[in-house]
């Protein structure tokens, strides 16, 4: 699991965003989403992107598929993917890049499956259109998929309907993986599922990473489990990155106050039971500046020290 | 040591007849066609005590009862069976048919979703009004009350920490933390006893949900509201809550005081829930052979871990209770022998397949 901390920067990164700036260009104001955003992943790295709702974090995964929609527009930098301009892509190269290269599993993805046709149907589909396999092929490879995610072959003939929200989404997780991409895009691929079945999907990411090597880039707002799985991790607010480092080191020593606000908004299971103040209402960071290197590998953006004296005042209330 | 855990301010429970008292409750559900006659079970059994003051947490999976279970307290479901108690009088036998109005002022409700549970057609000042007025706690018959009644709203506003300006706002313009600052306002325009808080947190930003539930204790503690607080997240129900239940398929299978129900858990299923809660401190702790031995043990175990202890029977037949630890916590669990009725609500456990057991990693 440290194999990719240690290897960190050595190798050529699977994905590589710079400067990525997306607005939302509307008929009267505009909406800057993804503010001068840069970060990259490395081969076999899972990288954690945390952040609350509205902080931009879909919007950056949509802009790597290139699903964005208007009035959504790149305003400006690139993102490469193994050394490809995926921004300057024709129609044709997208459709070979998304799902051969790169596979995303959306949020509350278990609704994502099409009610009307069978599981085996819909993971056979992406053979045939994909791999161009005959249909007994797929088939019997639609199978094996499922059988990667621990469930049953025979459920191929099911309909959605009648399989259990944590086994729809290991399907589709089985079928974003079913092309072996090198980079796998989860997008809060539990936040709909109970805590035991999210424990055994995560587990099976991992297993299935190890095993196939893939590169991961984990959106979500949970950061214990950011930090339970991801070795890299940034943290976003307001369309900016305020904070990227090791996982491990985000976790013991937070230096953004936004980070530190966002760790503390999770009661602890062990140890006597302390008041928490999550970020007090009212507290907004404004032209938050490049990051600063802190520590090796520890990027921390310069913050206003009154802003952290107003988190501190109201932890202390 | 379980005094250090109480909360103090905290009103004597043990005075007068608890805030809601839950017994025996089930509710069936039936399913199929119009002759059918099938059903499912979604509650079996199930009892539960709120003192006075005292924030009851009830947590388990999607589809092991607990939403049901509110609903059927908030009747808003006609339970099956059972009865409840709110101040000691039996409300199913009191009012039979449909909630009266005066039960609906000693109990309210907050849902999960304050997106959906907001007319968006209407401005803050309207939800809260409303209830003040079908509640008469406004007094809007007499001259002189819209002040009063003007005065109660800002109050309520502030009670809730939010501006006094924003009861002209509509509910698209504030953020998800406000609008459930918002419907927690409505709810205790009301003055009620008890509220039940289905899920309040589940839908909000990380950031602003210890705030509502800092809320909630803010509120027990100044007003002495009784809460039931229903949520599928350990931690919160650990900080929020002076007791928590644990529901798996329709039933209460462990009772306890928060942290030493965590702290200890007894029965396999709650063991199971508290191991798979995502905790930074202990990473990688994922051991498949351990789960699937604690799975086995929640469908279909064969041993108690109660068996060698002369004072307490084990029984297969009825939920026996075995009293864990310190009796001060009233920590109990159902003896582990018990199975899972046939036909309880549909869990996770029971139509995922075991794992097969991997060499560790």
């Amino acid at each position: 699991m440290t194999v990719s901390q240690t290897s960190f920067g050595s190798h050529e990164p699977v994905l590589d965003v710079k400067n990525l700036t997306v607005k939302y260009i509307g008929d009267t104001r505009s909406t800057t989403a993804v503010d001068n955003v840069s970060f990259s992943i490395g081969a076999g790295e899972v990288f954690g992107l945390a952040g609350e709702s509205g902080c931009g974090k879909s919007t950056i995964a949509n802009s790597i598929m290139r699903l964005l929609k208007d009035p959504a527009k790149i305003a400006a930098g690139s993102i490469s993917f193994g050394g490809k301009d995926v921004l300057a892509m024709s129609q044709g190269e997208l459709r070979r890049f998304r799902w051969q290269d790169v596979a995303m599993v959306f949020q509350s993805a278990m609704n994502s499956l099409n009610p009307v046709l069978t599981i085996g149907e819909q993971m056979a589909d992406i053979f045939t259109t994909h791999a161009g396999y005959s249909r007994q092929e797929s088939l019997r490879r639609a199978a094996q998929l499922l059988e990667l995610v621990r469930i049953d072959p025979a459920r191929l003939k099911s309909y959605p309907h009648q399989l259990s929200g944590g086994m729809r989404q290991r399907a589709v997780i089985a079928m974003a993986v079913a092309l072996k991409p090198s980079l796998l895009i989860l997008d809060e691929p539990t936040t709909a599922l109970d805590v035991v079945v999210q424990q055994e999907i995560m587990a099976q990411i991992k297993d299935l990473q190890r095993e196939l090597g893939f590169s991961v880039l984990f959106i979500t707002h949970d950061m214990s489990l950011m930090v339970e799985l991801s070795h890299r991790m940034a943290v976003m607010y307001g369309g900016r990155i305020v904070e990227t480092a090791r996982a491990h080191d985000i976790y013991t020593t937070p230096g953004h106050p936004y980070t530190q606000a966002l760790m503390g908004a999770f009661p602890p299971l062990t140890g006597p039971r302390i008041p928490l103040e999550g970020l007090p209402e009212g507290v907004k960071f404004q032209n938050i500046p490049d990051l600063a290197e802190v520590a090796p590998g520890h990027f921390v953006a310069p913050f206003d020290a009154d802003a952290e004296a107003a988190v501190f005042e109201g932890a202390a209330q | 040591m379980s005094h250090a855990v109480h909360s103090p301010g905290r009103p004597d429970v043990s005075a007068q007849a608890p805030a809601l008292e839950v017994r025996g409750l089930g509710k069936s559900f039936h399913i199929g066609g119009l002759f059918s006659s099938q059903a499912v079970r979604a509650l079996h059994h199930v009892d539960l005590t709120i003192g006075r003051g005292e924030i009851v947490a009830l947590v388990g999976e999607s589809g092991s009862g607990k939403s049901t279970l509110a609903r059927c307290v908030a009747r808003l479901e006609k339970p099956s069976e059972g009865a409840i108690l709110l101040d000691g009088v039996d409300v199913l036998k009191r009012d039979r048919f449909q909630a009266s109005r005066s039960f609906r002022s000693q109990l309210q409700m907050v849902f999960q979703d304050p997106f959906g549970s907001l007319n968006p057609a209407h401005r803050v000042e309207h939800f809260l009004r409303r209830s003040l007025a079908i509640h008469g706690k406004g007094g809007t018959s007499q001259r002189g009350s819209e002040e009063q009644t003007k005065r109660r709203l800002e109050e309520l506003m502030t009670t809730v920490g939010l501006q006094a300006d924003m009861l002209n706002s509509y509910p698209h313009e504030l953020s998800g933390g406000q609008r459930q600052r918002v419907s927690i306002a409505r709810a205790l325009a009301v003055e009620p006893e008890v509220i039940l808080a289905d899920e309040p947190t589940s839908m909000l930003d990380v950031s602003v949900r210890i705030g509502v539930l800092n809320l909630m204790r803010k509120l027990r503690d100044e007003q002495g509201i009784s809460m039931l607080y229903i949520t599928h997240d350990l931690a919160s129900a650990r900080y929020l809550a002076d007791r928590t239940a644990v529901m798996f398929a329709g039933e209460i299978v462990e009772e306890g005081e928060s942290l030493d129900l965590l702290a200890h858990p007894a029965h396999p299923y709650t063991q199971l829930l508290v191991s798979a809660v995502p905790d930074p401190a202990r990473a990688g702790s994922y051991d498949p052979v351990h789960r699937a031995k604690l799975r086995q043990a929640v469908m279909a175990s064969t041993t108690c871990a109660f068996q060698n202890d002369p004072d307490q029977r084990c029984s297969a037949d009825e939920p026996v209770r075995h009293q864990v630890g310190d009796p001060l916590n009233r920590h109990w669990v159902r003896c582990h022998l018990y199975r899972p009725s046939s036909g309880g609500g549909g869990t996770a456990l029971a139509t995922e397949p075991l794992p097969e057991p991997s060499p560790a990693d």
